[in-house]
């Protein structure tokens, strides 16, 4: 390590202020900050500062979404060989979705990365670190089949009009992430609507075996066919067609479990998300008129990406509430607002994108109602006090 | 003799050239915006409507300032609304009887150009206290300005939306082969709005005196 730190320190007045590639001067901090904990102090007044920075914290959450990812790739290559009926070893189905995989993220991140450099360069910024996690959560959120060149567009889209036309990390009112694929999902629905994206190869036409379908659970359950769909035990375990990271629920709850361990996400809207989800669940039993309202909420929780958004995506401290009590505000509605797109909705067979990123734009007004109350609240307990004495 | 301007003096020109950068309607002011969202899927009526807008300002404008002196101004909202509808009509019933297939497409937003607010905005604020002349060019030049911006989105969005040029394919089909698509979201009115912010965004980077302090 000290060999590196040395050679950093030798290559460091070039890009400092009158150095010859002063124009780099973001790119090297990044990357200099990324390698070591910088040891900035503040210089005046008194700040506390945490222990853990920006970089370290975003790092937490990718090794959070690693189990989502392993199992995502080994998911892509069982879907593959169970359609073209062929057997496979464990470390061959891996393998085979690990190489679909790995360009889409290698896409993600350089097109993403490439627009924040290019922007902190301009601005005379720091690279913002908060694309990190955006990278990886881009890839796990779409199709296998996805083209890579739309990866690509879509990511740059949602980071200069998700995050930098904004004011870049921490200022964006909506998740990148999300905001990239609510781009893919309306410009180009073929791709990640339907039967076909969910499998490697289907929309390229591969050969199939006889009965196999690419349907998704959810798409099943939108078309009444309740009993295609798996057990909850299979639901749960994630060897069923969806999006690269969301189908493991299993993957998901050890990457929430570090979240929670680690104190990087916040519960509170964790559980009001599930609870919001049940809930609704619940009240279109009640109302039940057709297959899909009758879905046990429990079934509803382990489908689609409900899970996957409600650890990785509402909790975005950024875009989420930043009140305790809007918080739970917060995340019940992505729930309900979910669960009630999903049932009610036939052109939308997923709510769970569309009910973060309505949440998103509705954050600061649950944050203003509740700052309000609260001094509302106060105001009156003052004045009786004052009354009394 | 002495105070009457020629016809193409400096002043004139900073009048024509204003609406088009410094004062654009749509990217300064921001007027005008739902027809801007409405009739540009593509590029065709986009045109069109810009034509007509321009013609509407133009003339509503060079009438008014005739009037100017003889209208009262407790009705004179009244006046001016009775002009500019007048001129729409006469708009509308020439885009049927030509381009019948642009004026379906079009439908009502033609006859909404009578509460485009440019129009009355340039009426207010420049036709009643000014002479023909200028005021004439004022409307052109508002007209334009309108023009440009619905023009800029209109291409953009028909060129990546639906791969044409003024109904003409222009994306050729080796580029579909290998996978190209055609964007779904630029036929959908929030891309427009988009557009029109990023046109807004290049505008006042290229033009740093429009950027508030």
């Amino acid at each position: 390590m000290n060999w590196l730190r040395k050679k950093i320190d030798a290559i460091k007045p070039h890009f400092e202020k009158g150095g010859k590639f002063y124009f780099l001067h973001s790119t090297f901090d990044a990357f200099e900050t990324f390698l070591f904990v910088p040891n900035k102090v503040t210089k005046q007044g008194s700040h506390i500062r945490d222990a853990i920075d920006l970089k370290r914290t975003m790092s937490v959450v990718i090794i959070a979404l690693i189990p989502a990812l392993l199992f995502g790739m080994y998911n892509v290559g069982y879907q593959y060989y169970k359609a073209i009926g062929q057997e496979a070893s464990f470390f061959d189905m891996f393998w085979f979705g690990f190489l679909k995989v790995l360009p889409i993220i290698i896409v993600s991140y350089v097109s993403g990365l490439t627009v924040e450099f290019i922007f902190a360069q301009i601005r005379h910024h720091e690279v913002n670190e908060g694309f990190l996690v955006s990278g990886m959560l881009i890839p796990l959120i779409m199709p296998v089949n996805i083209p890579l060149w739309m990866v690509s567009v879509a990511t740059i889209f949602a980071v200069i009009f998700g995050k930098e036309v904004f004011g870049g990390t921490g200022m964006n009112i909506f998740n990148p992430a999300l905001l990239a694929r609510a781009f893919v999902f309306f410009a180009y629905p073929k791709q990640i609507s339907g039967d076909l994206p969910w499998t490697y190869g289907l929309t390229q036409g591969i050969q199939t075996v006889d009965g196999f379908s690419g349907a998704t659970p959810l798409a099943n359950a939108a078309a009444h066919a309740i009993e295609r769909i798996p057990d909850n035990w299979t639901l749960f375990v994630g060897l069923i067609p969806g999006s690269i990271g969301e189908t493991s629920k299993m993957a998901i709850l050890i990457g929430a479990a570090i979240l929670l361990f680690t104190g990087i996400a916040n519960w509170k809207v964790m559980i009001s998300t599930v609870l919001g989800g049940l809930f609704m669940g619940f009240v279109l039993n009640v109302f039940a008129v057709n297959p899909f309202m009758e879905i046990s909420p429990i079934t509803h929780l382990l489908m689609g990406g409900f899970l996957f958004g409600a650890v990785f995506m509402a909790t975005d401290p950024v875009t989420a509430s930043q009140t305790e009590t809007g918080k739970y505000i917060y995340g019940f509605l992505i729930g309900v607002i979910a669960i009630l797109i999903r049932v009610l909705n036939p052109a939308y067979p997923e709510g769970m994108m569309l009910a973060i990123l309505f949440m998103n734009a509705f954050a600061p007004l649950i944050d203003h109602y509740v700052v309000e109350a609260n001094i509302k609240r106060r105001m009156k307990r003052w004045n009786q006090t004052t009354v009394k004495s | 003799m002495e105070n009457k301007e020629s016809i193409f003096s400096p002043k004139i020109i900073k009048t024509f050239l204003g609406p088009l950068n410094q004062n654009n309607p749509i990217s300064v002011q921001v007027l005008g915006i739902c027809s801007a969202l409405a009739v540009t899927v593509q590029l065709k009526p986009a045109l069109v409507m810009a034509l007509s807008v321009t013609i509407v300002t133009g003339f509503s404008s060079l009438i008014i300032s005739l009037l100017r002196n003889t209208i009262p101004s407790r009705i004179r909202i009244i006046v001016q609304l009775v002009v500019i509808a007048t001129l729409v009509i006469i708009v509308d019933q020439l885009l049927k009887a030509y381009v019948y297939d642009v004026s379906k497409k079009l439908s009502v937003f033609v006859g909404l150009i009578i509460t485009n607010c440019i129009i009355m905005g340039r009426l207010e604020a420049y036709a009643l206290g000014n002479k023909p002349w200028p005021s004439f060019v004022d409307g052109i030049a508002n007209g334009m300005g309108y023009g440009i911006i619905l023009i800029m989105v209109g291409f953009i969005r028909e060129l990546f939306g639906s791969g044409k040029i003024l109904g003409m394919s222009v994306i050729p089909d080796s580029l579909y082969q290998i996978g190209y698509e055609n964007n779904g979201l630029m036929i959908l009115p929030p891309m427009a709005l988009i557009l029109i912010g990023v046109i807004i965004w290049i505008h006042r980077s290229w033009n740093k005196t429009l950027i508030e302090k």
